[in-house]
């Protein structure tokens, strides 16, 4: 059964009702309205959790409101990782949840310095992207030699350079438990049960109380097999694994991945409530070619993967080209389908401008404008920002679409008082735009200029253009 | 930097462009002959096999334990994506070469529970970009044709469909806006009519986004092309659609109805075309954006649209288009930025790349491109998709212990 919206008073009935505000809400109905939507999370109700006599309620509430995908925990010292906690199959149902998580790999045949260089780069990885910082999540360690002590000395390796969490890789139990050993009081995830070793893999997510993967690759019967099993064992913190097959065998990955994914949130089958996760690496071996070919292979397997359910990706490129618009890709589905796509228009005030501060139009589309005032402000000039309604469009569509017109600069210069705040009367619009230029400079009667097409441009625009602009316009108007 | 001889990265792109069109060539010297299934030797795809670091047989036999039967999930999609053809051959009154269909599919992209034939019968379409004026494009783009082709929109197309693989070009007429250069219908007609000659694959015609000047060139374009069956780019509510779908239909063409992330605006302004023209020469538009510019805005519109006409939304059971060059209003496509990551003339090229990819899996059947490696490598995507090859489990079980070097 599909994703059903769940009222509040079914929650509220079991909260505490005392409205003690410990979770930061108003009262209790206003957590569970928040609850519902997923806006915050059960935890927050200290009462239900810490007073015995609201277990049977935590359960009850709990039960109403758990994710189809279960939500497993992967830990390496104060960093946690949430992957899966799904609750629905299309974004625009609701919203996804957790963003998967990417782990870089490194070998136990990589020398000492390739496997630094790799887990700093991981760590290093940054990019600012609408204010959110975007980051890489982990090392995956695998076994090439196959030897324990070799496994041992990649993993200490890795532990020394980074705090990220880590990902232990190899089929065989003994090597598994080598590299488990070296991190007692972490979590880190154990891949992979298979259907030859997943007895001695339980046993080891057992005794080191780790999440576990299970790996059948092109062989749906053997996983749930593998997975009924281990659940039938104890061990209930799974990650499945149906195979990453780049090229023309990635079809079945797709379709495994929806299968899971749909079973577990439309059919309700407890036995796929479990998150997924991919490995575009394997374009490293399955494609043929040179590196730039197997590299854009690797984007491609990663890209279709994240738009079809996948919780957790282990790649191998380091070439920012790949990672820049996968990691950009990773934040745009995961972001909350239900946020507005347009900021309010208005005059927006950077630093202390003054009266011949320059004016900076742009489109109330919620992405340009947090790009054109991340890019102003962190240039630090004086100014102000008029945001015009352009029914959330960008700029370019705006423009080619009719949505970028003189009322409605008109409109929110009177509102906000421009006239009053600055002694010019300049508007500098975006390149993109400039084929407005006269329209709107006959209509609202201030001069428009047209600046540079992206605002990363502004600042020199502002130090090379806007004194000579500003002079031309005052000698102009004594 | 006038001489794209000059430019360190041409050759990287070059080499980019290159890898792309050698993977269709079959060779079968790699293609390991100990495996006795058929399939491999038919295969189409040259693939390196894994060098095992493990021997297949030192992986340790199963547990023997009952087996758990996959059964496949349970989807009904009652509803069917109506067949749009775009262009003419000579018998239906036109003077193309070969015709389009698009849609047909009856479940979401590539769910292949049911064989691809059932459910995605038409492979999408992917028409490269060209324009009647030199506007300004990325350099990456640029650097595949030269700047002289830029100017001459007939050539441009010649060279998009026999040199860059296209299946179709779509024509923007942006120098028509009365703003930029007010270009009149007729000059208009006449590059059209220019590069209906120079191509012999059916085209798709697009407007400057002026609602009363497009309808105007429409119409005329619409008449000079008779019989043709191009695809007109677009159609929306803030137009005079009396006025532009009469001569529409009079000269039988096909429309893409654009309504941006609205599902409700999209049914409505169907529903005004439906007094014009049959359902299946409607294409319907919900925006795209780029990678980092608001892709999940167009990828959740278009996914929306094709899940509701697959679960019976009459109103909305058509083809969808994806203006996949719209990946270029993302800055990270082409601006400079830090080395670590990568050149902008490989960046720009992925970006639409990768912005295409995710249109392809929310349901698109048309792409607008306009980078050249675009139409290859989306293409190369889609038969790699259709071929379905099952593996091995032993091809991918080395994963963990391989070496990549």
């Amino acid at each position: 059964m599909p994703w059903k919206s769940i009222s509040p008073i079914e929650i509220y009935k079991f909260l505490p009702r005392t409205n003690c505000q410990k979770c930061g809400e108003e009262n209790c109905m206003a957590f569970a309205a928040k609850l519902v939507n997923m806006e915050t999370k059960l935890d927050k109700c200290a009462p239900l959790i810490e007073e015995e006599k609201y277990k049977a309620n935590y359960e009850k509430i709990w039960n109403i409101i758990k994710p189809a995908v279960k939500e497993i925990i992967v830990k390496r010292g104060d960093i946690s990782i949430k992957i899966g906690g799904e609750y629905v199959m299309y974004r625009h149902d609701l919203t996804y949840i957790n963003p998967p998580p990417i782990a870089l790999d490194v070998d136990d045949e990589m020398d000492e310095n390739e496997i630094i260089n790799r887990v700093k780069f991981t760590e290093n990885f940054s990019y600012t992207y609408t204010g959110i910082n975007l980051k890489l999540d982990m090392i995956a360690i695998r076994s090439v030699s196959e030897d324990p002590k070799k496994f041992m000395k990649a993993v200490k390796i890795v532990m020394e350079n980074t705090k990220l969490p880590i990902m232990l890789c190899s089929f065989k139990p003994e090597i598994i438990e080598a590299g488990l050993s070296l991190l007692k009081n972490d979590r880190p995830l154990i891949y992979a049960a298979t259907e030859s070793n997943w007895n001695e893999m339980a046993k080891l997510a057992k005794e080191y109380k780790c999440p576990l993967a299970v790996f059948s690759p092109g062989d749906m019967d053997g996983l749930l097999t593998i997975t009924k099993n281990l659940l039938d064992n104890g061990i209930s913190d799974l990650i499945l694994d149906p195979g990453t097959f780049v090229g023309n065998g990635l079809s079945t990955t797709i379709n495994s991945l929806v299968a899971i994914r749909w079973k577990a949130c439309e059919e309700e089958d407890p036995l796929y409530g479990f998150p997924t996760m991919g490995v575009p690496m394997t374009a490293w071996f399955l494609i043929d070619g040179d590196k730039l070919k197997k590299a854009t292979w690797e984007a491609i397997t990663a890209a279709s993967l994240i738009v079809n359910h996948v919780s957790l990706l282990i790649m191998h490129s380091i070439e920012g080209w790949v990672l820049l618009p996968i990691t950009i890709l990773r934040r745009n589905i995961y972001t909350d389908p239900r946020k507005p796509v347009s900021v309010k228009p208005e005059l927006k005030i950077i630093g202390n401008p003054n009266e011949w501060s320059p004016v900076f139009v742009t489109s109330n589309f919620v992405l340009t404008y947090y790009l054109v005032s991340g890019d102003i402000e962190n240039s630090k000039i004086d100014s102000y920002l008029l945001i015009v309604d352009t029914e959330g469009y960008a700029v370019d569509v705006a423009t080619a679409a009719n949505k970028f017109v003189p009322d409605k600069f008109k409109e929110v210069i009177d509102a906000s008082g421009l006239e009053k705040k600055v002694k010019h009367r300049i508007l500098i619009i975006p390149r993109k735009a400039a084929k407005i230029s006269g329209e709107v400079e006959d209509a609202i009667k201030w001069r428009v200029i047209v600046g540079p097409s992206d605002s990363s441009e502004i600042p020199a625009f502002i130090k090379n253009e806007w004194p000579k602009i500003l002079e031309e316009w005052k000698s102009e108007n004594k | 930097m006038k001489k794209n001889d000059e430019n360190p990265y041409r050759k990287i792109a070059e080499t980019f462009i290159k890898a792309f069109e050698d993977s269709d060539e079959i060779e079968l010297d790699s293609i390991e002959i100990a495996i006795d299934k058929l399939e491999f030797l038919l295969s189409s795809i040259t693939r390196q096999i894994i060098t095992p670091t493990i021997m297949p047989s030192q992986i340790a036999k199963p547990i023997e334990i009952p087996k758990l039967k996959f059964e496949k999930p349970k989807m009904v999609w009652p509803g069917k994506i109506i067949e749009v053809e775009i262009g003419a051959t000579r018998s239906m009154g036109g003077t193309r070469d070969k015709t389009y269909i698009i849609g047909g599919e009856k479940a979401p992209p590539f769910y292949f529970f049911e064989e691809p034939e059932i459910v995605m019968p038409h492979k999408p379409i992917f028409a490269l970009d060209i324009f009647d004026m030199k506007i300004s494009l990325p350099k990456a783009v640029r650097m595949f044709y030269g700047e002289d082709v830029l100017n001459d929109p007939a050539e441009w197309a010649r060279i998009a469909v026999e040199k860059f693989n296209a299946d179709m070009i779509t024509l923007h007429l942006v120098s028509t806006d009365p703003n930029v250069k007010n270009t009149s219908p007729s000059e208009a007609a006449k590059i059209v009519e220019n590069v209906l000659q120079a191509v012999k694959v059916p085209i798709c015609i697009g407007g400057s986004g002026n609602p009363e000047k497009d309808v105007e060139v429409f119409a005329k374009i619409s008449e000079i092309a008779e019989g043709e069956r191009i695809l007109i780019n677009s159609l929306n509510l803030d137009m005079d659609l009396k006025k532009v779908l009469e001569p529409i239909k009079k000269y039988g063409h096909v429309v893409i109805d654009f309504s941006p992330m609205d599902l409700d605006k999209a049914r409505q302004l169907n529903r005004k075309v439906y007094d014009y023209l049959p359902k299946n020469m409607i294409v319907i538009d919900m925006n795209c954006a780029g990678i980092g510019y608001g892709l999940e805005y167009g990828y959740t519109a278009t996914q929306r649209a094709r899940l509701a006409a697959l679960r019976g939304d009459e109103e909305l059971q058509h083809p969808l288009v994806a203006g996949v060059s719209n990946a270029w209003a993302a800055r990270e496509a082409w601006i400079k930025m830090d080395p670590l990551w990568g050149p902008k003339e490989i960046r720009g090229p992925i970006w639409e790349l990768l912005t295409g990819l995710c249109m392809l899996l929310a349901g698109a059947d048309y792409f607008m491109t306009v980078c050249p490696t675009t139409p290859t490598t989306l293409k190369e995507f889609v038969e790699y998709i259709y071929e379905r090859r099952i593996f091995s489990k032993e091809e991918l079980y080395n994963w963990v212990s391989a070496k990549i070097r």
